[in-house]
């Protein structure tokens, strides 16, 4: 039925709340080791999956295996997964190390085991100093990790996260998620992670999911999500600042194919069509602002004149806004570099790393 | 010396830079102590408190003085010869009925018919909120909206029925009888008191638990009961209270020599025998309210601290 370096298989799964749908027929296969990250805005559905596979909802449909074994019908406890939540869940009342060992206490195993697994668990995130505190003496790095431990002693097959670093300030947030890679690649789980932080999903995935209202729109590595967008919403959704769209359409001149809006044409020489490239239709080119060269960097290929609108100095980078053919794109240059408003710059699109989209089904060609 | 003055000069010249700076408001804003604000704040609540006290203060000088000084009719003087007189009567002589053995077997049956109640009751109704709250069982919506309805519906309308019920099973007239109407009268409004704590709590640590392969009983009792104290200790108070001043399910559920301490009360007040003893009165009825003013006084904070929690909001 499954393929057997599958570590979680999810078949043709839905769920509906009432009226509301929020997963159809959804479909995802997951190997063995796997960092998959699911990545969707606010309210897509993310969590719901989530907590299909950790049997915390019932879906409505389908089938969910985990190790070769269908678990649709499992309790949470018997289907060997571990799940860490936004919010910690620790257990207010109860000390850390008591916390950890709550799950291996329920499940009645000896004490010995329990100390030494809390052992292990607390030497490999560090967390031996907070054993005989109660989580509200602790802070959110440490809440988190508390959290993680407590996945981490059950010995499961499969890590849940759902969005684990999300109340997290920013500088605790890089430090955990180095430290959330680090696991994996020690422990060789297979870790399903929820976020809604494209960073953190390009720095961790081994694959992402890309989702929209319960549909995944891409399954792919980090790269080809970022260079090779299957669709619109993807290729909007990654990349910050987000990737340049301009609409027009498809032309002949001189037996070339050139991409041409409000009147200027540019050359898609060096572009990858995955299908056949017909004057007349109408497309959407997209660009990220750091695959556009100006002045300096061009290399002798098709340039055009725009005008500097804004300047955006973010240190290492310099973000400037150019008025071009009636659009504003943004323009990812060295830190180092300033335009004054107003001044007139050559571009180049790198065809290459560009993407074109159907401007009606949204979908790469 | 030179150094010294100079510093002094500079010291100087920074302090009058300091004042320089601290002309005009600064810091807090001075509050008026006799503003017309205050005025009416502290007025309005000093004579709700007077409406209050006054007639507590009058039981309890009324209930120290012996029936003589009560004769005179001076309500509100304080008693010329303090005793205790009145305290004993009410607790151990007054007469009710055909015993002549004052409020006490009423306090005990009282205690008899309250303990049971308020544990059974908040048992029933923790469960099912908790239940309610984070199992959703079939046909749970359904069961909830009954006992809304239920918490709606005048008791007076269910009791006919209740006797008839409790008869039928054998059990009209004990206390075993009562405290089963208690805990049915008590479990729509705390069933809905604790389902809206336990609905307050992270649904986060309810699926931890579940994720770490606790059950139904297991979560209740170590996950959720450690974390509701201040629910439970505003329904004990609710429970306590209600049932210890209760007088209709008493009279009605129970028979002469089971009756509670508020039937007993009303029995000796209301006596028409004799003269009318009004500081044994006033010391049993002192005596009976007794039990909700000290569960009061020790649990208010916790009271006020669970209601705070949102324990008791829609
Ligand atoms: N218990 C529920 N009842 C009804 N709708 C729900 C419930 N839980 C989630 N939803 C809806 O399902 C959708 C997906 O929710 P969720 O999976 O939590 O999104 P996210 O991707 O942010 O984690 C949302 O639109 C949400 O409103
Ligand atoms: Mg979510």
């Amino acid at each position: 039925m499954t393929d057997l370096s599958n570590s979680v298989s999810i078949r043709d799964l839905s769920l509906s709340f009432g009226a509301v749908t929020v997963l159809q027929n959804l479909d995802l296969d997951i190997k063995d080791g796997e960092f998959l990250v699911l990545l969707g805005s606010s309210g897509c559905g993310k969590s719901t999956l989530l907590n299909c596979i950790a049997g915390l909802l019932e879906p409505t449909d389908g089938q969910i295996f985990i190790k070769d074994k269908n678990v649709t019908w499992e309790e949470p406890k018997d289907r060997g997964i571990g799940m860490v939540f936004q919010s910690y869940a620790l257990y207010p009342q109860m000390t850390v190390e008591k916390n950890l060992s709550f799950g291996l206490r329920v499940a009645g195993m000896p004490k010995e085991e329990i100390a030494k697994r809390i052992a292990r668990a607390s030497n490999i995130l560090q967390i031996e100093p907070l054993l005989q505190r109660k989580p509200a003496a602790l802070s959110g790095g440490q809440r988190q990790r508390v959290a993680i431990g407590r996945a981490l002693v059950r010995d499961v097959d499969v890590f849940l996260f759902d969005e684990p670093l999300s109340n997290l300030d920013a500088k605790l947030r890089s430090e955990l998620r180095v430290e959330i890679k680090r696991l994996h690649q020690s422990l060789k789980n297979t870790m399903i992670y929820v976020t809604h932080d494209q960073i953190e999903a390009l720095t961790l995935a081994d694959r992402i999911a890309i989702m929209k209202s319960g549909v995944i729109q891409q399954l792919d590595d980090p790269i080809t999500i970022y260079n090779r967008p299957k669709n619109k919403f993807v290729a909007g959704f990654i990349g910050s600042p987000s990737m340049n769209f301009l609409t027009g359409e498809l032309a002949d001149e001189g037996g070339r194919t050139v991409f041409r809006t409000n009147g200027t044409s540019f050359s898609l020489a060096g572009y990858e069509a995955t299908e056949t490239l017909p004057p007349g239709r109408k497309v959407v080119l997209g660009v990220r602002p750091e695959h556009i060269k100006v002045d300096g960097d061009l290399a002798g290929e098709e340039a055009h004149d725009a005008i500097v609108d804004i300047e955006e100095p973010m240190g290492a980078d310099n973000l400037i806004w150019l008025k071009l053919a009636g659009h504003t794109i943004s323009v990812r240059i060295g830190g180092a570099r300033r335009y004054a408003v107003g001044a007139k710059v050559r571009l180049g699109f790198d065809m290459t790393m560009a993407s074109l989209f159907d401007a009606e089904t949204e979908d790469r060609i | 010396m030179a150094n010294v003055s100079i510093l002094n000069a500079t010291g100087a010249a920074i302090d009058a830079v300091r004042t320089e700076v601290a002309a005009g408001p600064r810091g807090k804003r001075p509050k008026k102590v006799l503003s017309g604000r205050n005025i009416m704040v502290y007025g309005t609540l000093g004579l709700a408190a007077l409406y209050y006290l006054l007639p507590l203060y009058v039981m309890v000088v009324t209930s120290l003085k012996g029936m003589p000084e009560v004769r005179l009719g001076n309500i509100f003087s304080p008693p010329m010869e303090i005793t205790f007189e009145p305290w004993v009567k009410a607790w151990a002589q007054a007469c009710t009925g055909l015993n002549c053995d004052g409020l006490s077997r009423g306090f005990w049956n009282s205690v008899r018919i309250l303990v049971p109640s308020v544990i059974v009751s908040i048992a029933v109704a923790s469960v099912s909120g908790y239940a309610l709250a984070n199992w959703r069982f079939k046909g749970s919506e359904l069961f909830f909206s009954v006992l809304i309805i239920g918490a709606f519906i005048p008791y007076q309308v269910m009791i006919y029925p209740l006797v008839i019920i409790l008869r039928e099973i054998g059990i009209y007239g004990s206390l075993t009888g009562l405290v089963i109407v208690h805990t049915i009268f008590g479990m729509p409004i705390l069933t809905l008191l604790f389902r809206n704590y336990f609905a307050g709590l992270p649904e986060e640590l309810f699926k931890a638990a579940r994720i770490d392969g606790a059950g139904f009983w297991q979560i209740y009792g170590r996950i959720m009961l450690p974390m509701s104290l201040p629910i439970f200790v505003v329904a004990i108070i609710i429970q306590v209270t209600g049932i210890w001043n209760d007088f209709l399910f008493g009279v009605v559920f129970t028979r002469p020599d089971t009756y509670p301490m508020t039937v007993q009360l009303n029995n000796i007040v209301n006596s028409v025998q004799g003269v009318k003893e009004y500081n044994v009165n006033m010391a049993a009825t002192l005596l009976t309210g007794a039990v909700p003013l000290i569960v009061y006084f020790v649990s208010g904070r916790l009271f006020v601290r669970g209601i705070a929690a949102g324990a008791v909001k829609g």
